[in-house]
């Protein structure tokens, strides 16, 4: 048995470990379905988004309308499946620069160390007792609402996570013998830090990348909902809820269906976050 | 004694740096205060007159300068741009509805995660335990102001046992108005927590003094007490470090249930170009994070001597 098992490629090894944990699987399934339908929500939504029949506004569930109607009357299955493109478009594109910047911050200053080091940690420090929303809403005003705003507003804070998890593990990966080996062997501090440090951090920021996309998500969503988001008539889950807040009461499908549609995407990253967490053998 | 001024003292470079980032961020938003207060018919002329009477009209390093004089020699943050109210007491008579909504919610959290975790790390690997540990899944997945929605709708709409917006008046009233929102910061803050004290749980749950413990026929609510102790200090500096999270969760929360904190202050302050204002409410919030911080420091360094003496 084992030593079919030392023939495996590692890849496929990997493969055969991530099929076993229930999480990845659940995760990815999700994800899957969801992006899908995004992808496909021109093609496949019953109706058109944007389409209104004041004649039909907040018509219950039925079998016409599966979500049933919103204020305009416009199908709200449709435009929640429309809004899925939009805010996970939006926070996939928030996520990349912050991911690259914030793990060249933390391979860097956790490798040279020193006062480069000591600055980060600093302003690190800062950005962690500020209020993050209070940044954010500033920022999205200086760039105008919408998506602009978002973009700038994350490649502002979005690194410093990154930063402070890759720093310390580098930190702590430095210490280890191979990286003087490899230094003593007459290696370049280009080659260890992006050539070996790297892809032993990297699974880390990709576990790292999925909080965010969620966080990033949410906040969107909470921005939209704040009407600092993506603008009308873009559809947008925030704005679909915040709409529909007024007839809580009365038609509670109409803010709680959007809701749900947040919080599966939601359990679809934060799922496959763990698993990839389990499966690297992370915690 | 020593530990306690060290920590004082590696404070004072994050409250600067935040309001060094506040003052320079407001100023680069577009959209000139002098002209949003005299409305859309002012001429340039008297929109200039304002301005420099407002002192907009001075070089960015004096302006800075004036304002960290005012702050640190006469205690004075500014005046509201719009409503020519001193900053500190508009931002005072909001205040104390916000600190209480934090106080509310960190108790709920604490209610929230200490059985939770508890119940998970007494029936490791458990049906409840896989129960618990899907909770932080959905938790972190869910939007603060949803969540506050969907608790209207239960019990405000529903079962009609509690408000479901603004702050009522009367006995008992205020608190009961924030019992809503309060829950539904904690449930925002509670998913990672549980996380970390049921991780911690069950680590302490298999060390040594435990066993003997349970040896010495020690009633089991005595032997979760003293596993309790030990296993929250990483809780609790997880906490600390989630505070200026919490505090802005508060704020979008306050927008979902009509409360006039700080947060409405604050909304409503950046729509008018109010700097002033916001850079009160900035450096409030700034020195609230750090005070809680700080304050859960003090509570790991009581609940682990070690900390004390490293």
């Amino acid at each position: 048995m084992s030593t079919t098992t030392a023939a495996v490629r590692p890849s496929v090894r990997w493969l055969r470990r991530a099929r076993r944990t229930p999480a990845l699987v659940a995760g990815t399934a999700i994800l899957v379905v969801v992006g899908v339908v995004a992808v496909l929500a021109p093609v496949i939504a019953p109706y058109d988004p944007a389409s209104q029949d004041l004649g039909n506004g907040l018509a219950p569930p039925s079998a016409a309308h599966w979500f049933g109607t919103d204020q305009l009357g416009r199908d709200i299955l449709s435009r929640v499946m429309a809004a899925a493109a939009t805010d996970l478009r939006i926070a996939v594109l928030a996520a990349l620069v912050p991911l690259v910047v914030g793990v060249t911050i933390g391979l860097v200053s956790g490798y040279v160390g020193g006062w480069g080091d000591w600055l980060i940690g600093r302003v690190v420090d800062t950005f962690v007792a500020f209020p993050f929303y209070v940044l954010v809403i500033t920022v999205v005003f200086a760039a105008g609402a919408g998506e602009r705003g978002i973009y700038l507003a994350y490649a502002l804070v979005g690194w410093i996570t990154y930063a402070r998890v890759i720093r310390a593990r580098t930190r702590t990966l430095c210490r280890e013998g191979w990286v003087q080996a490899a230094r003593g062997g007459g290696l370049s501090h280009g080659r260890v830090l992006f050539g070996h440090l790297l892809p032993n951090v990297a699974p880390l920021a990709v576990v790292l990348l999925m909080t965010e996309i969620l966080l990033i998500m949410v906040a969107v969503v909470t921005l939209g909902y704040l009407g600092l988001g993506v603008q009308p008539p873009t559809p947008d889950w925030g704005t679909m809820i915040s709409d529909g807040q007024l007839f809580l009461t009365t038609r509670w499908w109409v803010p709680t269906l959007p809701g749900l549609a947040v919080v599966l995407t939601g359990v679809g990253l934060s799922l496959t976050g763990d698993g990839l967490a389990d499966v690297w053998r992370l915690r | 004694m020593r530990w306690v001024g060290r920590s004082l003292l590696s404070v004072v470079p994050v409250v600067v740096g935040v309001v060094l980032c506040v003052f320079f961020l407001l100023r680069i938003v577009p959209g000139d205060p002098a002209a949003m207060i005299l409305g859309e018919r002012a001429t340039t002329a008297s929109i200039e007159a304002l301005r420099h009477r407002l002192g907009l009209d001075l070089p960015l390093a004096q302006q800075l300068s004036d304002w960290l004089v005012g702050v640190f020699t006469r205690g004075d943050v500014g005046t509201s741009l719009v409503t020519s109210q001193p900053v500190l007491g508009l931002v005072g008579s909001r205040a104390g509805l916000t600190a209480l909504l934090v106080l509310l919610s960190v108790v709920f959290t604490v209610l929230i995660v200490v059985p939770l975790a508890l119940l998970a790390a007494t029936h490791k690997d458990g049906v409840l335990d896989h129960l618990v540990r899907i909770v932080p899944t959905v938790g972190m997945a869910m939007p603060a102001f949803w969540v506050g929605l969907i608790l209207i709708l239960l019990f405000g709409v529903q079962l009609r046992w509690l408000p479901v917006g603004g702050v009522g008046t009367g006995p008992g009233e205020p608190l009961r108005s924030l019992v809503l929102p309060a829950l539904t910061v904690a449930l925002g803050m509670a998913p990672p927590l549980v996380r970390a004290l049921r991780e911690q749980l069950v680590e302490v749950l298999d060390a040594d003094f435990v066993v003997t413990l349970r040896a010495a026929r020690l009633p089991s609510w005595r032997v979760q007490a003293h596993v309790l102790r030990n296993a929250a200090v990483p809780t609790v500096s997880l906490l600390g470090l989630n505070i200026a999270y919490l505090i802005g969760g508060t704020l979008v929360v306050e927008k979902v249930f009509a409360l006039n904190g700080l947060g409405a202050l604050l909304f409503s302050s950046i729509s008018s170009r109010d700097f002033p204002v916001v850079q009160g409410i900035a450096l409030v919030l700034a020195l609230a994070v750090v005070g809680v911080s700080l304050l859960t420091d003090g509570l790991v360094a009581l609940l682990d001597p070690r900390v004390r003496t490293a």
